[in-house]
C-alpha cells in the first residue's frame, strides 16, 4: 500500500493522529503537496462524501473523517501557498439578519470544510451588506445564506440584489437554504442555487465554482 | 384514582436539578441583551458584560422558583376562564407558527394564505376538545414583517379562544400587546385575566437572544404569561444520554424563569420545551420519536416538582401527510401528555417537524385529545356497589339499554368520537361512501367552517384591531390588508 493509499484509508476511519503523522512522512518522503492533497486527503473524503449520499454512513463519520483531513491539510497549507496551489473555493456564510437559527448553517458550513471549501462563517443575524463586504473583502466566490423563519426570507433576496448592484454577479454566486426556503422561491429571488441539506449544499457549491 | 406516568424518581429529579443550577451558577448564562445583564447584575448576578455572561446565584434562583406562580388561569376573548394551567389538569392546543399547510383537497404542501388561515380559524372555533388556539401558521400574502403579529389579528377577529402565540422580533411584541388590549380594554384588565401566552426561546446550550429576551421582559411588564421553549438536540446540541439533555433543559428553563421573575416577580409562566433527539442520518429533529417524547414528559416532572405549570411539544408528526405515521407518533405523544399531566400541550394539526399544519389532522387530533382527555379521567366507581341489583335487572329484562343506571352514566362513562373515527361495520361503511380518514377529514373539516358562528366581540373592538393592523401594515409598505382580513 503506498503511503497516499494509506493516509485516505485511515482518514475515512476518522483517524486524525495518524493521518497527521502519515502526512508528515510523505511530506519527509517528498512526495508533492498537491499529490497529497487531492490524491490521499481529497480522495479519502470523496469516498465519504459518496458513502454519505447513499445513507451508508451518517453525519458523525463525515465530521470524524473531516478532522482527519484537518490534520493533514494543516500541515500542507505553507506548502501548498508556497507553491500557489488554490482551494476548491472559499465560501461566505451565516444566517441572515434577524434570524437566529444556525444549526442548519453550521452543518452546511461542516460539510462544506469536510469538502475543501474555506469557509468564513459569519454566525448568524447576518445583514445583506455584511455578506457582500466580506465577500469582497475575502475573494470569496460563493455567498450561502440560512434563513428558517418566513418573515427573515426577505434578506436573502436584498443579498442578491446587492450583489448585482456591485456588479459582481458572474463572479459571486448567492446559494440559499433552511426550512422554508425552496428551489421555486431560489429562482424567484435570482439565487444562483439552492440545497436542501448539507450534501446537497456541497454539490451545488460544487457546480458553482466549477 | 388519576392515572399517571412516572419517568423520573424524586431522587433523579433532585439531582438534574442541582446540576442545572451548578451550571447556571458556575458556568453562568451568555445573554445578548445588555439592559438585561444590567438587570441581573442589580439583582445580586455576577456579570461580564464583555463575554456577556451572567453568573446566577443559588439566592436568585430561588427567589425566581419561589415568586412564579404555581398556576395561572387563561380566559377567552370575552373574559370567561377556559383554562386553569395547575395540577395535572391538561389541555391541548394546536402546534404554533407552521410554514406552510398541507391543503386538504389537493394534498399539496404550501405556504398558507388568509384565507386558510380563517379557515382554521373557524375549524378550532368549533373543536371541543382543543381549548385555545394557537397561531398555527404564518400567512404568506402579508409582508413577512408583520406576519406575526397579522396571525394574532386574525385570530382575535375571528376566534374567541384564547391565544398561544410568540413575536418574531423585539418590534411585533408592542403591536401583539395592543391588539390584546384592545380586546380587554385596559392594562390592568388584560393583567388580570390574560388572553395569551407567548412562547420564547432560549438558545442551546444555555444562552438567550437579544430578542427572546427582551420578548420575556417585555411579556413580564404586561403580565403577560410566558412559556419556554428550549431545544436541547441530543448527542449535537445538548448531550446524547436522555439525563443529560434533561439537566441543559432545566437550566435553559431555569434562567428563563430567572429573567421573568427579576423583570416583575409574579409573571406567570409555563416550564415548557419543544426538546428532541437528533436524527443524524437525516439531520432533522424528530418530535414524534419516543425519546424525544420521554424528554417532554421528563421535564414536565422537574417542573412540576419546582411548583410550576408545565408546557411541552408534544403529540405531533413528521409525517408529511395525515397517514398512519401521523396518527402513530400525535396518538402516543398525546396519551404521555395527559398521563404525564403536562397542563399545555402543544402539537395537533402538525407536521413534518413542527414545519406543517394540516386541518385534516386537527380534526383528527382532536379526537385524540378527547380520547386521551377520557383516559385520564381514570375508572372510577359510581353507582356500582353493592353490584346485585343491577345484574338482578339485567337478568330480568335481558339489556341494559335503557335501564336508569345507563341512562345515568352512559355519557359520562363513554365519550363517543365525531364522524372522523370509523365505527361503522362493514357494509354501512360501504353504505355511506367507503370513505377513507382523509375524505372523512375533510368532510369535517367543511362542516365546521359551515357551522362557524362569526366572533361576538363589539364593533367598537374589532375596528380598533382593524385600525391597529392597518396601521402596522402601512408601515410596512401595504396600504390594503388581504379581502375577508378587515
Ligand atoms: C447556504 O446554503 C444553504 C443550504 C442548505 C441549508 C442552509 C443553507 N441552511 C439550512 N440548510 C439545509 O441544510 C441543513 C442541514 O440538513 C438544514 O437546516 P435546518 O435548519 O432545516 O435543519 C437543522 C439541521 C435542524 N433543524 C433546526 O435546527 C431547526 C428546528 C426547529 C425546531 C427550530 C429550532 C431548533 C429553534 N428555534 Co425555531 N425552530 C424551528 C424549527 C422547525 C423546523 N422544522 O425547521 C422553526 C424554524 N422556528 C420557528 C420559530 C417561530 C422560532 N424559533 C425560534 C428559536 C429557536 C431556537 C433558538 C429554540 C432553536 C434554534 C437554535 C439554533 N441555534 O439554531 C424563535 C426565533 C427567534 C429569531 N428571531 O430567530 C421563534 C420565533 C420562536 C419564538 N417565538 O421565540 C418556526 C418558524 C415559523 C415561521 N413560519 O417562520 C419553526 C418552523 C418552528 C415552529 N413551528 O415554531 C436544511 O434546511
Amino acid at each position: 500500500m503506498t503511503v497516499l493509499t494509506e493516509i485516505a484509508e485511515s482518514l475515512q476511519r476518522g483517524e486524525d493522529d495518524r493521518v497527521g503523522h502519515l502526512v508528515r512522512d510523505a511530506i519527509e518522503q517528498q512526495v508533492p503537496a498537491l499529490d497529497i492533497l487531492n490524491n490521499a486527503l481529497l480522495a479519502g473524503m470523496s469516498v465519504i462524501g459518496e458513502q454519505f449520499r447513499l445513507r451508508e454512513i451518517f453525519l458523525p463519520d463525515v465530521l470524524l473523517a473531516a478532522r482527519a483531513m484537518y490534520a493533514g491539510l494543516d500541515l500542507l497549507k505553507p506548502l501548498l501557498a508556497r507553491d500557489g496551489v488554490p482551494r476548491a473555493g472559499r465560501v461566505v456564510l451565516g444566517s441572515v439578519q434577524g434570524d437566529l437559527h444556525d444549526i442548519g448553517k453550521n452543518l452546511v458550513g461542516i460539510m462544506l470544510e469536510g469538502a475543501g471549501f474555506e469557509v468564513i462563517d459569519l454566525g448568524s443575524d447576518v445583514p445583506a451588506k455584511r455578506f457582500v463586504d466580506a465577500a469582497e473583502a475575502h475573494g470569496a466566490s460563493v455567498i450561502g445564506v440560512s434563513a428558517l423563519l418566513t418573515t427573515t426570507m426577505p434578506v436573502m433576496k436584498a443579498v442578491v440584489e446587492l450583489v448585482r448592484a456591485r456588479g459582481l454577479n458572474g463572479r459571486l454566486s448567492v446559494i440559499v437554504g433552511g426550512a422554508p426556503v425552496s428551489d421555486a422561491w431560489a429562482r424567484e429571488i435570482g439565487a444562483d442555487g439552492y440545497g436542501y441539506d448539507a450534501a446537497n449544499a456541497v454539490e451545488r457549491v460544487r457546480a458553482l465554482v466549477k | 384514582m388519576r392515572p399517571t406516568l412516572r419517568l423520573l424518581d424524586d431522587g433523579l429529579i433532585d439531582r438534574i436539578v442541582s446540576e442545572a443550577r451548578d451550571i447556571v451558577c458556575t458556568l453562568g448564562v451568555e445573554i445578548h441583551n445588555p439592559g438585561l445583564l444590567d438587570m441581573l447584575d442589580a439583582h445580586g448576578a455576577r456579570v461580564d458584560k464583555a463575554a456577556a455572561r451572567a453568573f446566577l446565584n443559588e439566592s436568585i434562583v430561588d427567589r425566581a422558583i419561589a415568586s412564579a406562580p404555581a398556576g395561572f388561569k387563561l380566559y377567552d376573548v370575552h373574559g370567561r376562564q377556559t383554562h386553569h394551567f395547575s395540577g395535572d389538569q391538561v389541555h391541548f392546543t394546536p402546534g404554533s407558527a407552521a410554514i406552510n399547510i398541507l391543503d386538504g383537497e389537493t394534498g399539496a404542501i404550501r405556504k398558507p394564505t388568509t384565507a386558510d388561515y380563517i379557515r382554521y380559524v373557524k375549524v378550532v372555533s368549533g373543536l371541543p376538545h382543543i381549548a385555545s388556539q394557537s397561531t398555527a401558521f404564518i400567512p404568506a400574502d402579508v409582508p413577512s414583517r408583520i406576519s406575526d403579529s397579522y396571525r394574532l389579528y386574525l385570530s382575535l377577529l375571528y376566534g374567541e379562544k384564547p391565544v398561544v402565540t410568540g413575536a418574531f422580533t423585539i418590534e411585533a411584541f408592542e403591536v401583539m400587546k395592543d391588539l390584546q388590549l384592545a380586546v380587554r380594554g385596559s392594562e390592568q384588565a388584560l393583567a388580570e385575566k390574560p388572553l395569551a401566552i407567548f412562547s420564547c426561546c432560549p438558545t442551546a446550550p444555555i444562552k438567550w437572544s437579544d430578542v427572546t429576551s427582551q420578548n420575556v421582559i417585555d411579556c413580564a411588564r404586561y403580565s403577560v404569561p410566558v412559556e419556554f421553549v428550549s431545544m436541547p438536540l441530543s448527542g449535537f446540541m445538548s448531550p446524547v444520554t436522555l439525563v443529560g439533555s434533561l439537566v441543559q433543559h432545566t437550566a435553559e428553563t431555569l434562567s428563563g424563569v430567572v429573567i421573568s421573575q427579576i423583570a416583575r416577580p409574579g409573571t406567570p409562566v409555563l416550564w415548557g420545551g419543544s426538546p428532541a433527539i437528533f436524527d443524524i442520518r437525516y439531520e432533522t429533529t424528530p418530535m414524534g420519536a419516543i425519546e424525544t417524547m420521554m424528554m417532554d414528559c421528563a421535564y414536565s416532572e422537574i417542573g412540576h416538582f419546582l411548583g410550576l405549570p408545565t408546557q411541552a411539544y408534544i403529540s405531533l408528526s413528521d409525517a408529511k401527510q395525515l397517514d398512519a405515521q401521523a396518527g402513530l407518533e400525535t396518538g402516543m405523544g398525546a396519551t404521555l401528555a395527559a398521563l404525564s399531566g403536562i397542563n399545555s400541550v402543544s402539537g395537533p394539526g402538525m407536521l413534518d417537524f413542527e414545519s406543517c399544519q394540516s386541518l385534516e389532522k386537527l380534526v383528527v387530533d382532536n379526537e385524540i385529545c378527547g380520547m386521551t382527555k377520557r383516559l385520564v379521567r381514570g375508572i372510577e366507581p359510581r353507582d356500582d356497589f353493592p353490584a346485585r341489583p343491577i345484574f338482578e335487572e339485567l337478568l330480568r329484562e335481558k339489556h341494559l339499554l335503557i335501564a336508569k343506571h345507563t341512562r345515568r352514566h352512559l355519557r359520562e362513562e363513554i365519550g363517543f368520537p365525531g364522524p372522523v373515527i370509523d365505527r361503522a361495520n362493514h357494509a354501512r361503511w360501504l353504505e355511506e361512501g367507503a370513505l377513507t380518514l382523509g375524505a372523512r377529514a375533510r368532510h369535517e373539516v367543511a362542516r365546521l367552517v359551515a357551522a362557524y358562528q362569526p366572533s361576538g366581540l363589539s364593533a367598537d373592538v374589532t375596528g380598533e384591531l382593524t385600525r391597529i393592523m392597518q396601521a402596522e401594515a402601512r408601515r410596512h409598505g401595504m396600504d390594503a390588508l388581504p379581502e375577508r382580513a378587515t
